[in-house]
């Protein structure tokens, strides 16, 4: 289900925490394959499960606990802008209607050729530098404007 | 002891004790959710809040722990002005809809709300709807009404050991559910039902069949294993609608077992008994009672007279009342056989001084350090107790396993013997000789273990059993069931005395010990279950069997049954396992007739009818005392099952036992201890198969547990054998084969074949745990 | 003295230097010097605590409980493992500073994380990081790998005989992960959703052992503090509110960002350093500490020092010293409309108050932000808010109250306009 690569990822973490508290590896371990798999199956779930020795529905609860998982397929390009009041008080509210106009979707939707999604976030913790947006979860962009929104998604494959 | 003053109450609690349990003292109640005496606490529902002087928010008293000199008000203004807020919050998301709830009538939140008025919600905004959860055939959801208390979730990591149910999502998204499509399948996973407060967890069978205040509520005991719990029986009319706990704390707490739940089914399937039937021509044709018993009467007399009452074979099943099995017994005797026995599963006749027992209490078994188990599937033999097993180590005890497959008990193992059936003598040889080695005096068996090699599972049961304070070492039914039963016998209780523990048997039906205690058992010169098939008799006697399903060897009964020349059941169920017979005799399951049990622990429980009998069935004490009549044999004139009772048991029939029950080994040497090659089958009773009301329970009939039997090898055997999951393979004892598929299992000891026994696909097979052959078809 | 310059910076000193991050740039300037002056002197507990309580430190994560008087909670002869924990888990709407010391100063986290292990007499530690930060999870592994290789951590460090684990853990976007208990129970690979107290972490933490957990920034200031002494960091702030602080300033100024100054500076002052109000309005409101802290009208915050004591005085708290500027073209209600939806959005869902009364909340903001409040909203909204505040498991449920009430409280005239008229009062 995960490739060695992964799962030596998944094992860095692992010996993070004491022998018998494998269970703490899962919220790496979710995030590791969701890297490689886009996001989180019911198979790829179970697996994490299997791998940590844990019930699936807890692991299941953790996948949908957190925000940052995908528990349905998404866009190649995950784009979650902040809209949160910082970032609205310095214009995230325009920028979410640029991104919106430019790509046709709302929040929550993904393009019909599968290449974007756009997600609402929450404070990211880099108001200063707002508005912002984080790229696939794990890349931050920030001080958008119209002009660099442009740019930053023709960019993406 | 911190001393607290609660509603202005002053009393002394024990350290540690929270609010709440001051205010249970106190005979105070503060209305919860959350909260259940035997859960971990979770503080969620927010329910009980209390005002606590000098705390400047209220506190929840379920959370609280009491300091000293506490002063604690539930009712004051501001108390209630909290749980008001609290119920307000519950409710706006709740339907108000109670009338068309299944829960309607016992709902928590029925009646705290009713407590608190204010009828008319101010929540004007759009209420939640949450899609409901498939769980299986035994509860049915309804999870809009869930108010997340998280009983249910904490029910499966405490109690059960297994988490089924988890809470996804979060915040207002939050959702009790089961991962995704699965079902939940536990063994007590039923016990949610009660436990959820609320309508989102109800019983399926149940659903819509009645209002809670239509029912009558009838106390019972359940009738399947050994344990005895405790349980209501809830009547509408003259029909059981539900079996729910009747708390208990000596014997099942508050829980019971979903076959004690779920077993009433059968008290209403198409297989029930409700008149007489003789065959006649190979047809069953329905009979008067006068009829049938005359028949019978005339029958057995004939028999007795042409071929010698030894060449009839009695058999009961240790599921009925100790007044049936005792008029049975007595019957059986006056008629002059002593082929008697309740004990068909069990290979080895050897009769011992008192009945065998639990050795204990069972309410002990929580408080056990050491428990070495030998032979039990214990999950399935005895729900309950594995629960209790599980209590016993989270509080840090060592569970040590002699078995032929190493099955998830749900709970930490401290080291497992994982051997086929045959060499379960040598690894309990192995574990008194790795005793033996750190100084333990083995007693009677010293001399017989001495040249045993040890194994290092087997040195470390050793040295577990050899260390802590409160120790049992326990069989289980395959155990009890097994070939050398008595040199497993003789060992054990040898390894229980050189270590300090009590020793016991885990008793596999609700009366086995009361089966032993009125002596249905095999007389000096009559046989025992196994010998009265296996060399067959002419005549068969049966109360409550079905030869095939319960007997050691299933195709030994059916063999005797199908050759016999007559044979009479008396019986609930009119099933195909009884199709051989000649005269069937409706009798009253414990629902319908009044009785009692004497579970593992020695506890007499007694029971009164909870509806009347169905059809024409009777109680099988009234046919057996016309039996008994009609067969002048004198001294079955009882006009009550009190006077039954009294007889069966002795003078007042206290309900304590303690001098008849007896463990002490039986005078037999261990034998051999080398293990024999070849494959050997590991036949079990499955969990749902124990009893005519589990077997025809449709409910119970519908759940994973009770999935057709297949058959499991290890990875190592099927490599040696050339076979893969799925294959077709042909299994064989002496002359019977069957075909069954073919399912891998690496927690099988070598050598051994796990199939079923007690099953209608499995009926043509032989022994239990006996050799087996495996080829490919 | 100077403000946001070496004078004044506890922290983010760093930022002077061209490599700020590298351990060599710590190192060059006094870095693991504490550490290594306290392995080498076996510098008893109690002197370091002793040390912490003179400072008057108080944690930057929010509370501002005293940081020394906590870590004297932490059991002495407890017979099994010991954690500290590193609370970066800065999700608090405005607040960004912690994020700024992982980029510029990770080293001096990680020596202030051994040190209170030292302290704490604990096995390991674990830094808990925002789940949107990525880079700087990665970042602060990267630290972490030098300072092991440097003989910082690991096992026998610096020759002491005393071992000591460092780990990152990596959130994934939870804000309740920021409530010390919800952060345990998320390491422990589990929901974050908050444990009941008591008991507390100190006695019933990660793992259930003892566990002492404190902001980035708290445990960041530790280093300094040993260097420089507990009464040099005091007399950095004012009374009771040692040090200096980071405050990160967002909203309608001109230069948002990070300024990390004494406590006790006028808020006039930080507002000017980042640039004054957008150019061409009026200050209207401050949220002085974070989304959870009640939103001050201008007056009452230009009269404000940036201190716990002040700013508390004035009805709201210094909380995480985020400071959010709201200049006269904002609308109260929509600004409303969005915090209330952030703590609907963010309950963990396990307590009724909360789970339920923030989505009530939530819904009576956003009709009357959508031109359907109706006149009794506002006490409903105030109803509402007493019946979740203070009967929570955790401080969410209050944190999603403060806001709500004092929006309403000091803007009543505008939320009412908005009822009337269906519209927004501003900008008409
Ligand atoms: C809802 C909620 C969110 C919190 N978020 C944070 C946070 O992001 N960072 C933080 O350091 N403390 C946060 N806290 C405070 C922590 O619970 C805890 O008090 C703090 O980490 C202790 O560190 P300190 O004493 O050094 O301030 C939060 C508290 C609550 C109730
Ligand atoms: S107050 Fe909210 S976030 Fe805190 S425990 Fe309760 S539901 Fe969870
Ligand atoms: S019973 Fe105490 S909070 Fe639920």
């Amino acid at each position: 289900m995960l490739s060695a690569h992964s799962l030596a990822l998944i094992d860095k973490e692992v010996i993070k925490y004491p022998a018998e508290q494998k269970q703490s590896a899962v919220m790496s371990a979710l995030r590791i394959a969701q890297i490689e798999r886009g996001w989180l199956s019911k198979e790829c779930i179970e697996y994490v499960a299997t791998y940590l020795e844990m019930p699936a529905i807890a692991v299941y609860e953790v996948a949908t606990f957190y925000n940052m998982y995908e528990l349905a397929p998404v866009g190649r390009n995950k784009v979650t802008l902040c809209t949160n009041l910082p970032c609205q008080l310095q214009g995230a509210d325009a920028i979410a209607a640029h991104m919106q106009a430019k790509l046709g979707i709302g929040f929550g939707e993904t393009t019909a050729d599968g290449r974007y999604t756009l997600k609402e976030g929450e404070c990211m913790g880099a108001c200063g530098h707002g508005p912002l947006c984080l790229h696939n979860n794990h890349k931050m962009h920030d001080h958008l404007t119209a002009e660099s929104v442009d740019k930053l998604l023709d960019d993406m494959k | 002891m911190p001393y607290i003053e609660i509603d202005g109450k002053q009393i002394e609690v024990a350290p540690g004790a929270t609010v709440m349990d001051a205010a249970h003292q106190a005979g105070i109640v503060i209305p919860h959710f959350c909260y259940h005496k035997k859960l971990s606490i979770a503080a969620n529902c927010r329910m009980c809040l209390v005002e606590v002087e000098k705390a400047p928010k209220p506190l929840p008293a379920c959370a609280t722990p009491v300091t000293d000199g506490m002063k604690v008000q539930t009712h004051s203004p501001k108390a209630v002005a909290a749980q008001a807020g609290v119920m307000e919050f519950l409710l706006i998301n709740h339907p108000l809809d109670c009338p068309i709830c299944d829960q309607g009538g016992e709902c928590q939140l029925q009646d705290v709300a009713v407590g608190y008025g204010g009828s008319t919600s101010r929540y004007s905004e759009a209420k939640r709807v949450v899609k409901d959860k498939e769980l299986g055939p035994l509860i049915s959801t309804d999870m809009t009404r869930c108010i997340h208390c998280s009983r249910c979730i904490r029910f499966g990591q405490e109690i059960a050991g297994l988490m089924e149910l988890g809470m996804s999502g979060r915040g207002e998204h939050v959702e009790v559910m089961p991962f995704l499509e699965t079902q939940v399948s536990h063994e007590l996973s039923g016990n949610v039902i009660e436990l959820c407060p609320v309508g989102a967890l109800t019983s399926k069978p149940f659903r819509y069949k009645a209002r809670s205040w239509e029912l009558s509520r009838r106390k019972s005991v359940s009738p399947h294993d050994g344990l005895g719990a405790n349980v209501q029986v809830h009547v509408k009319g003259d029909r059981v609608l539900r079996v729910v706990p009747q708390d208990n704390e000596a014997i099942n707490e508050c829980w019971i077992a979903d076959r004690d739940r779920f077993s009433y089914e059968a008290l209403s399937a198409e297989q029930r008994l409700t008149q007489p039937m003789l065959k006649k021509d190979g047809q069953w044709q329905a009979a008067s009672w006068q009829d049938a018993l005359e028949q019978v009467a005339a029958r057995l007399g004939e028999i007795r007279a042409k071929r010698g009452a030894a060449e009839i074979g009695a058999l009961a099943s240790p599921h009925q009342t100790v007044e049936e099995l005792y008029l049975f017994t007595k019957l059986m005797r006056g008629i002059g056989t002593e082929n008697i026995d309740h004990r068909l599963a069990q290979a080895d006749a050897a009769v011992g001084a008192g009945a065998r027992w639990l050795g204990m209490a069972v309410a002990d078994i929580d408080k056990l350090d050491r428990i070495l188990l030998v032979g039990s599937s214990i999950r399935h033999e005895q729900p309950l107790i594995a629960q209790r097993l599980r209590q016993a180590v989270k509080r840090g005890a060592q569970l040590d396993v002699l078995h032929a497959v190493g099955d998830d008990l749900l709970c930490k193992v401290n080291a497992r013997l994982i051997a086929k059936p045959g060499a379960w003598l040598n690894n309990l040889a192995q574990i008194a000789r790795a005793m033996q080695d750190a100084g333990a005096d083995l007693g009677v068996v010293a001399a017989e273990i001495a040249n045993v090699s040890v194994s290092d599972a087997a040195r470390s049961i050793g040295a577990s059993l050899m260390s802590g304070e409160r120790k049992a070492v326990l069989l289980g039914a395959l155990a009890q069931n097994h070939p050398a039963a008595s040199a497993l016998h003789v060992l054990a209780q040898a390894i229980a005395t050189a270590s300090g523990a009590s020793f016991g048997f885990l008793s596999p039906a609700a009366n086995s010990v009361g089966a032993q205690l009125v002596g249905a058992l095999p007389g000096p010169n009559g046989v025992g279950a196994r010998g009265m098939l296996s060399a067959p008799k002419a005549a068969y006697f049966l109360l409550g069997v079905e030869p095939s399903l319960d007997a050691y060897s299933s195709a030994e009964a059916a063999a005797a049954m199908r050759d016999a020349d007559f044979v009479v059941a008396l019986s609930a169920f009119k099933t195909a396992a009884l199709d051989t017979a000649d005269v069937l005799l409706p009798i009253a399951p414990f629902t319908e007739t009044a009785g009692s049990f004497v579970n593992m622990e020695g506890r007499l429980q007694r029971f009164h009818a909870a509806v009347k009998p169905l059809g024409e069935a009777r109680p099988a004490w009234k046919v057996l005392r016309v039996l008994g009549n009609l067969l002048s044999l004198g001294g079955f004139d009882y006009d009550s099952v009190e006077a039954v009772r009294a007889d069966a048991l002795g003078g007042e029939a206290t309900g304590d036992f303690a001098s008849a029950l007896d463990n002490a080994a039986p005078e037999a040497s261990l034998g051999a201890l080398n293990i024999a090659d070849g494959l050997e089958r590991l036949g079990e009773t499955p969990i749902y198969q124990l009893d005519p009301l589990t077997r025809y329970s449709r409910t119970l009939q519908a759940t994973p547990d009770a999935a057709e039997p297949v058959a499991w090898l290890g990875s190592e055997l099927l490599t040696r054998l050339g076979l893969a999951e799925g294959d077709q393979i042909r299994l064989r004892q002496d002359a019977q084969a069957a075909v069954m598929t073919v399912r891998r299992d690496d927690r099988l000891a070598v050598d051994a074949v796990r199939v079923a026994a007690a099953h209608p696909l499995t009926a043509v097979l032989g022994a239990r745990l006996g050799p087996i052959s495996v080829e490919k078809v | 003295m100077s403000l946001n310059t070496p004078d004044t910076q506890v922290c983010l000193w760093t930022l002077q230097h061209p490599e700020p991050a590298s351990l060599a740039t710590y190192m060059a300037n006094g870095g693991y010097e504490a550490l290594k002056k306290i392995l080498a002197e076996r510098t008893p507990a109690e002197t370091i605590i002793a040390e912490v309580k003179t400072s008057a430190l108080r944690g930057r994560g929010g509370a501002g409980f005293p940081t020394g008087l906590k870590w004297s909670f932490m059991p002495r002869s407890f017979p099994g493992d010991k954690y500290v924990v590193c609370n970066t888990d800065e999700g608090e709407p405005g607040t960004f500073k912690d994020r700024d010391i992982l980029r510029f100063n990770p080293h001096q986290l990680i020596e202030g994380m051994i040190i209170a292990g030292y302290t704490l007499g604990a096995v390991a530690g674990y830094n808990y990081i925002h789940g949107e930060i990525f880079a700087e999870y990665e970042s602060w592994e990267g630290a972490l790998e030098e300072a092991r290789a440097a003989g910082f951590l690991g096992k026998n460090i610096l020759g002491s005989g005393w071992n000591f684990e460092l780990h990152a853990h990596h959130g994934y976007g939870a804000y309740i992960c920021g409530e010390e208990t919800a952060l345990l129970e998320s390491i422990e690979g589990k929901k974050g959703q908050p444990r009941f107290k008591p008991p507390f972490p100190a006695s019933y933490g990660l793992y259930g052992k003892p566990t002492t957990i404190n902001n980035t920034e708290t445990l960041a200031s530790i280093p300094w503090i040993m260097r420089h002494g507990g009464q040099a960091f005091l007399e950095l702030g004012k009374p009771n509110n040692g040090g200096s602080k980071i405050f990160s300033i967002s909203g309608h100024v001109n230069k948002p960002g990070n300024y990390e100054i004494p406590l006790g500076t006028p808020f006039a002052d930080l507002l000017e350093m980042a640039g004054g109000v957008r150019t061409g309005h009026q200050l209207k409101a401050v949220i002085p500490g974070g989304s959870s802290a009640p939103v001050l009208p201008a007056e009452v915050m230009m009269a404000c020092t940036l201190d716990f004591d002040s700013i508390a005085k004035a009805g709201s708290m210094l909380g995480s010293g985020a400071v959010i500027v709201m200049d006269d073209s904002v609308c109260m209600v929509k600004a409303l409309e969005r915090l209330a939806y952030f703590y609907f959005e963010e309950s963990c869902g396990q307590c009724t108050p909360c789970r339920e009364g923030t989505g009530w909340m939530y819904r009576i903001v956003r009709r009357i932000e959508h031109g359907k409040g109706r006149p009794e909203d506002l006490d409903e909204l105030l109803r509402i808010g007493k019946n979740i505040g203070g009967n929570t498991i955790c401080a969410l449920g209050e944190a999603a109250v403060g806001p709500v009430v004092s929006f309403v409280k000091h803007f009543r005239k505008e939320f009412e306009y908005h009822i009337e008229h269906q519209k927004c009062m501003v900008g008409n």
